[in-house]
């Protein structure tokens, strides 16, 4: 009764690549009219997918991923239409099909995975009830029916316990499994193509890992084709078979995944690999930054839509539209001066090493002595005591000048809450936040004031922490005239100074931060920090928001600006590549505890703690061929919670190498050699001297 | 001081233009009449709203053009002159309403905890009560008349007033720009002044704007019972109220009186809309108004201080 | 279990707020309780001194309130002045009448509220949109006692279709709720179209879309039901106001309710029957909020969540 009927592989053997395409993609076109307002955001895209083949769509935001994908469902937003071009899916022609026929197709022949799991599940119904629905739309039958594919479903996710899952409500479950359900909801009716869009972007490096290992056993199982739509590189390399890079509504190179890493021909491809920080990019080179922004996607002259922002452009380049060229079987792309094979000095600038920066200081400038930041929860009933979340319990970290720290952790680790109290927004509930020796705790209000001009914060959101109201003058003079430094024109004369530092164009002043771009807003956000001329700025996911290329431009305006300025960084963020290539140091977080610190290049090269060594191997590797390779050193299980931490060591429900000592005593952050220190019973092996642990239970 | 407009803004206003061009001419109308009704009433209806005539209860004619009530009185200035006590009570009573639903707001939004639960129980035990039960209440205790009735207005709205205050007091403290400030090290004063009051001041001229159709009506609805206006004065709702009984033989009594009042609470709630989307900051074109505005008059208030 | 506490918990002290702001009512009135009650008669000081010895008006304020509030628990609101019959009883045989109309009001509201808040918010910006924009805005304007006379003209006056006046007919129930539902049917429907706008962009919609549900199957399933919550809302919080609007228009109509004995006691100043009044409208309010939250709490599961950090 649902055997669905393209699809007739055997299960476990992937069919050959050849046997036809299962959707194929031609010239596609779309636009959307908004408040007469028309803009193209796919623009001529051609794309194939062979049953059982995983295709990588990658793209900067704004570049027509989604609505590509968008387009093959037919589920535009208000306003848009497929203005040109076909989509085949398995022979069959979609973009003139009935709406009625197209709503057959949709979750019986066609899966769809969306981005974030939080939202895309009803909310007000139960888990089972939303797969039982997407089974009975299509197939029918009998409630009993749905009720067991649901359960089947689910077990095949890899959910623990399908059947008790049935009756929870998505918010009672964690992202990741979320993400799980969503699948479950895709599959169910053994769709023939899956279309997934960033179906990880939400989620943490170790579920991310552990989710597109799913997808891929999955595929395999089932035979699928997968459209795997994403911004992450490192994403498409290690689960993709073929890749199309996407730019400004079209596909500007399409190869196959081995060939596209190895020999990039379209110039926006190889900037986009040349702008990821990677854990094998030495540190002291500079991200090559893509300048500019891409292009608004309205009535775009001929020319390649790259051009603007691309070193090698010339007239051509801005007088006619490239053609898609082949270079060798199945790899074509759009560019007048592609990237010749075997080209080895990169044409650049400003890339010489940095230079090296003075030795840290020992004596700290900034530490937090066993802190504790506790959160009480509202409890769920008023006869019962009140429940608190252990945020932080029991951090002793010590920031040094002139140095950048990084902290690094999966969501709910507690590293914003530290950041927090390193600036004072977050009194600790126990222990003492020392700056420059002094107590903040202790300090005046007063005296507190006068130096936080020292200690200045970057925050997560940028466009929340720049009030709507200002000019982006008066948001940068605002330290300065709280602090009631200078007079007015040398605050102005300041303000001016900053915008140039961080690259604003000269007229930025007098305009509002929403009238800029999220880089934009991160360079006001810098030039707020600096205006006090601090000397440590604590930055929470400085990037986390931004596009790869215009990541690369903040990151090394931010290495730039600590030379210069002689800044001491303490960098929070999720992405342990980004850290490498930011941090001299870097602090791992594991819900609350500090679990591992010392000198970046050592931690990433021999990791002690085994949570380390597991977020390393959970990073995506842009790389086709290391990632195939990789040990499933992998993190299983989800991070546990705060509010009833697990007794002894924390880590120890996820660790492979868990013992009863892990269960019974709390392992102490302990020196391995003189800068690197690990809390783990059972550290892993590569460090030459272990120092005698000193378990002596809480001092 | 002016910025010079942006291409997209421009490229906005063009789209926008033609509802834009009727928004204004609608707002700038109901200025007018609200100024000339207030002012001078005179301007608009020439007879006298309280002098009795020999023409009893005739329809609307050219010289009477909304008839004539039971005592030969013209309907059509009663209207006009009606206007006024209703005008005057709303505006006033929602303006008491906003000063006193910003101070408990704020204080429930960020005092000490204690004062902030104790603040909020006492609210909610007043949005407990209609706010027509509390107008009600106090027009008995107080007597009637437009004071009176701006007393009970202000009063009765007050509680829903500091409820909507009081959060977004506390989501503002919570918002990044407000702990990106704390962290410059700027006074918690100084906060207040320069990030708090200037977002709460948009949020409180919205609350205000409409809440005054809400005024209107409550406004209307006690005159409607007899505890507003006393008669002969004109005034809407008793002229409503009076007419209701002569309703199968002068329809025009009634309706001339309620057809204004719909077209009051038409208009300000016209207006409250037209100043909420123009306050909004992020709204393309329209800042530009507010900046050329507002903004100087936040400035000018700045330096006398 | 735990949500019922909760909400139980909460709802007390406002309970207990509304019990202390109606006792303190007889002293926030100017003028001496028992000057009133006596009013009219030739009374003598001796009268007045005896009579608030009799209304315990010597005994100190707390000491006053613990007897009001005893006297509340035991269902007693006092006598009323005029009448020197049991408020509780006056009140209570009125109340029904008031609240069929306050009831069938809110049905009107609904019933035309929600089905234009669904067409207009399906289809923004269509002609459709439009006009359901255009009435509700319109029906928010116009005042439900003009409205009310306005349909006796048509519909008593000139088509002679319904009864102007109560005659205990369903039929003269027909013109006092439409007046009365039409401006709360007004606000429904932005509310509902707002919020299904919203709904429709939403993700979880547009996964819907994505595993092939139908328009009316998004529609009802989905959108609807999470659209409903915020209209469940504000009904709860518009009750009192509809409320007193039903007692209003029992004047107008000449129905009886607690309208107009209410009127009639505010302007004579007939304390314990406005002290009544307070403590049910307000102690109503309190409880039909109470259940509206337990509802909202079975529709939405996300609201019985009680982690959220104070």
């Amino acid at each position: 009764m649902n055997t669905p009927g393209q699809s007739v592989a055997v299960v476990g053997l992937r069919p050959a690549a050849t046997s036809g395409p299962l959707l194929e993609i031609s010239d596609l076109q779309t636009e959307i009219v908004t408040r007469g307002a028309k803009i193209t955001p796919v623009d001529g895209v051609s794309l194939t997918i062979a049953p059982g083949e995983t295709v990588g769509l990658v793209g900067e935001s704004g570049s027509g991923k989604t609505m590509t994908a968008m387009s093959i469902l037919r589920l535009l937003p208000p306003g848009g239409t497929i203005t040109g071009g076909s989509v085949k899916f398995a022979g069959r022609e979609l973009t003139g099909l009935a709406d009625r026929e197209m709503r057959r197709l949709r979750g019986s022949d066609i899966g769809m995975i969306f981005q974030d799991p939080m939202t895309s599940l009803n909310p007000t119904r139960t888990v089972g009830s939303q797969l039982m629905e997407a089974y009975r739309i299509h197939r029918g039958g009998s409630l009993r029916a749905a009720r067991n594919r649901a359960t089947e479903v689910l077990g095949l996710v890899g959910m623990p316990r399908p059947a008790e899952r049935l009756g929870d409500y998505p918010h009672q479950l964690s992202g990741g499994m979320r993400q799980r359900v969503m699948i479950a909801l895709a599959l169910v009716c053994e769709p023939a193509l899956l279309i997934a869009d960033e179906p990880t972007t939400a989620l943490d490096v170790s579920i991310q890992a552990q989710i597109l290992e799913l997808l891929d056993d999955l595929k395999s199982r089932l035979s699928m084709g997968i459209l795997l739509v994403t911004h992450d590189l490192g994403v498409i390399a290690g689960h993709s078979d073929r890749v199309a890079v996407m730019y400004a509504g079209r596909v500007v190179e399409q190869s196959s995944t081995v060939e596209l890493f190895r020999a990039p021909a379209h110039r926006y491809t190889e900037a986009l690999f040349e702008s990821m920080p990677t854990l094998e990019l030495d540190a002291r080179r500079s991200l090559v930054a893509i300048a500019g922004a891409p292009p608004k996607l309205s009535g775009l002259p001929a020319m390649c839509r790259f051009a603007p922002r691309c070193r090698f452009a010339s007239d051509i380049c801005r007088d006619r539209d490239p053609v898609l060229e082949e270079v060798g079987p199945g790899h074509t792309y759009a560019c007048f001066h592609p990237r010749v094979e075997g080209e080895t000095a990169r044409v650049a600038e400003d890339l010489g090493l940095r230079a090296p920066r003075p030795q840290a200081s020992e004596t700290p400038l900034l530490e937090l002595v066993d802190v504790h930041r506790d959160f009480r929860l509202r409890s769920g009933s008023p006869f019962r005591p009140r429940r608190e979340l252990h945020a932080v319990s029991g951090v002793t970290l010590s920031v040094r000048s002139g140095e950048t720290l990084g902290l690094v952790g999966e969501s709910g680790c507690g590293k914003t809450t530290i950041g927090r109290m390193l600036v004072g927004l977050e009194t600790p509930t126990a222990g003492t936040v020392r700056f420059e020796g002094a107590d903040i705790a202790g300090l005046a209000p007063q005296d507190f004031r006068k130096r936080r001009r020292n200690l200045q914060m970057m925050f997560q959101d940028s466009s929340a922490a720049l009030d709507p109201r200002m000019t982006v003058s008066a948001l940068v003079e605002e330290p300065l005239a709280a602090q009631g430094i200078g007079s007015g024109a040398e605050r102005r004369a300041q303000v001016a100074l900053m915008l140039e530092a961080v690259g604003l164009p000269a007229d930025a002043g007098t305009r509002y931060a929403h009238e800029f771009s999220g880089g934009q807003r991160q360079r006001i956000a810098i030039a707020r920090a600096l205006s006090l001329r601090p000397s440590v700025i604590v930055a929470d996911e400085p990037v986390s928001a931004l596009d790869v290329s215009i990541q690369a431009q903040i990151l090394n305006l931010m290495r730039s600006l600590q030379d210069e300025y002689g800044l001491t960084y303490v960098v929070i963020s999720h992405d342990l590549s980004l850290l490498k290539y930011l941090a001299d140091r870097i602090g791992v977080m594991y819900l609350g505890k500090l679990v591992e610190l010392g000198d970046s290049e050592s931690v990433y090269s021999s990791p002690l703690h085994p949570y380390t060594a597991g977020l390393i191997a959970a990073i995506p590797v842009p790389d086709p061929l290391r990632a195939r390779q990789k040990v499933a050193t992998r993190l299983g299980g989800e991070l546990p919670s705060a509010i009833d931490p697990p007794s002894g060591c924390r880590f120890r429900t996820r660790c492979p190498l868990a013992t009863d000592l892990c269960t019974e005593k709390e392992p102490e952050l302990a020196a391995s050699d003189d800068r690197h220190a690990v809390a783990c019973h059972h550290p892993l092996a590569p460090s030459a001297v272990v120092p005698v642990p000193q378990f002596l239970g809480m001092p | 001081m002016i910025a010079t407009v942006t291409p997209r803004a421009r490229l906005a206003g063009a789209a926008g233009s033609v509802r834009q061009q009727l928004s204004r001419v609608v707002v700038a109308v109901a200025v007018l009449l609200i100024l000339a009704v207030l002012l001078a009433p005179g301007l608009l209806a020439h007879q006298d709203p309280i002098n009795t005539g020999d023409d009893i209860l005739t329809g609307p004619s050219a010289a009477h053009w909304f008839g004539t009530d039971q005592l030969g009185r013209d309907v059509y200035s009663r209207t006009v002159y009606g206007a006024r006590p209703v005008l005057l009570a709303s505006v006033l009573g929602v303006i008491v309403a906003a000063l006193a639903g910003v101070g408990i707001g704020v204080i429930g939004g960020s005092g000490p905890r204690w004062v902030r639960a104790v603040t909020m129980r006492v609210v909610d035990v007043l949005l407990a009560l209609p706010v027509l039960l509390i107008a009600l209440i106090l027009i008995a205790t107080v007597g009637s008349g437009v004071p009176s009735i701006v007393l009970a207005v202000g009063v009765a709205f007050t509680p829903g007033f500091a409820r909507v205050v009081e959060s977004s007091v506390r989501q503002l403290r919570a918002v990044e720009f407000v702990q990106a400030a704390k962290v410059f090290g700027s006074r918690s004063s100084r906060t207040a002044v320069r990030h708090l009051l200037p977002n709460l001041a948009t949020e409180v001229v919205v609350l205000i704007s409409s809440g005054i159709g809400w005024a209107v009506l409550t406004a209307t609805t006690l005159s409607f019972l007899g505890l507003g206006v006393q008669l002969p004065a004109a005034d809407w709702g008793s002229d409503l109220a009076a007419g209701a009984s002569n309703l199968s033989m002068a329809w025009w009594l009634s309706t001339f009186p309620g057809i204004a009042i719909t077209i009051t609470i038409l208009l300000t709630n016209f207006l409250g809309d037209y100043v909420m989307t123009v306050l909004d900051p992020r709204h393309g074109h329209r800042r530009m108004l507010f900046r050329r505005f507002v903004l100087p008059m936040f400035r000018r208030e700045k330096a006398a201080a | 279990m735990d949500y019922v506490l909760r909400r139980l918990a909460a709802a007390l002290p406002v309970l207990f707020g509304i019990t202390v702001l109606a006792f303190l009512l007889i002293h926030l009135m100017p003028g001496d309780p028992a000057q009133i009650i006596l009013f009219g008669s030739n009374s003598t000081p001796e009268q007045i001194a005896g009579l608030r010895q009799q209304l315990g008006l010597n005994d100190s304020l707390p000491r006053q309130y613990l007897d009001f509030l005893g006297q509340l628990l035991h269902g007693n609101l006092g006598t009323s002045y005029l009448t020197q019959n049991s408020v509780a009883h006056e009140l209570l045989s009125r109340a029904p009448s008031t609240l069929v109309l306050t009831f069938s009001a809110l049905a009107v509201a609904i019933v035309i509220g929600v089905p234009l808040g669904l067409a207009a918010g399906v289809r923004p910006n269509s002609s459709l949109d439009r006009l359901c924009r255009g009435f509700s805005f319109l029906g928010v304007a116009i005042p439900y006692f003009f409205l009310a006379l306005v349909l006796v003209l048509f519909f008593s006056v000139k088509l002679q279709w319904l009864p102007a006046i109560d005659d205990g007919t369903v039929s003269s129930l027909i013109i006092p709720a439409v007046s009365l539902g039409w401006g709360y049917s007004a606000i429904l429907t932005r509310l509902i179209r707002g919020k299904i706008i919203q709904e429709y962009r939403s993700d979880y919609v547009k996964a819907a879309r994505a595993h092939g549900a139908s328009e009316s199957r998004v529609l009802m399933r989905h959108a609807l039901r999470n659209s409903s919550i915020p209209a469940i809302t504000t009904i709860g919080l518009q009750f009192g106001n509809i409320l007193t609007g039903a007692a209003i228009t029992e004047v107008i109509f000449g129905r009886a309710g607690i309208g107009s004995f209410l009127a009639t006691s505010i302007t004579s100043k007939n304390i314990p029957v406005v002290q009544g009044a307070v403590v049910l409208i307000g102690g109503g309010y309190v409880v039909i909020n109470l259940i509206i939250d337990l509802i909202v709490g079975a529709v939405d599961p996300r609201t019985r969540l009680a982690t959220a950090v104070a």
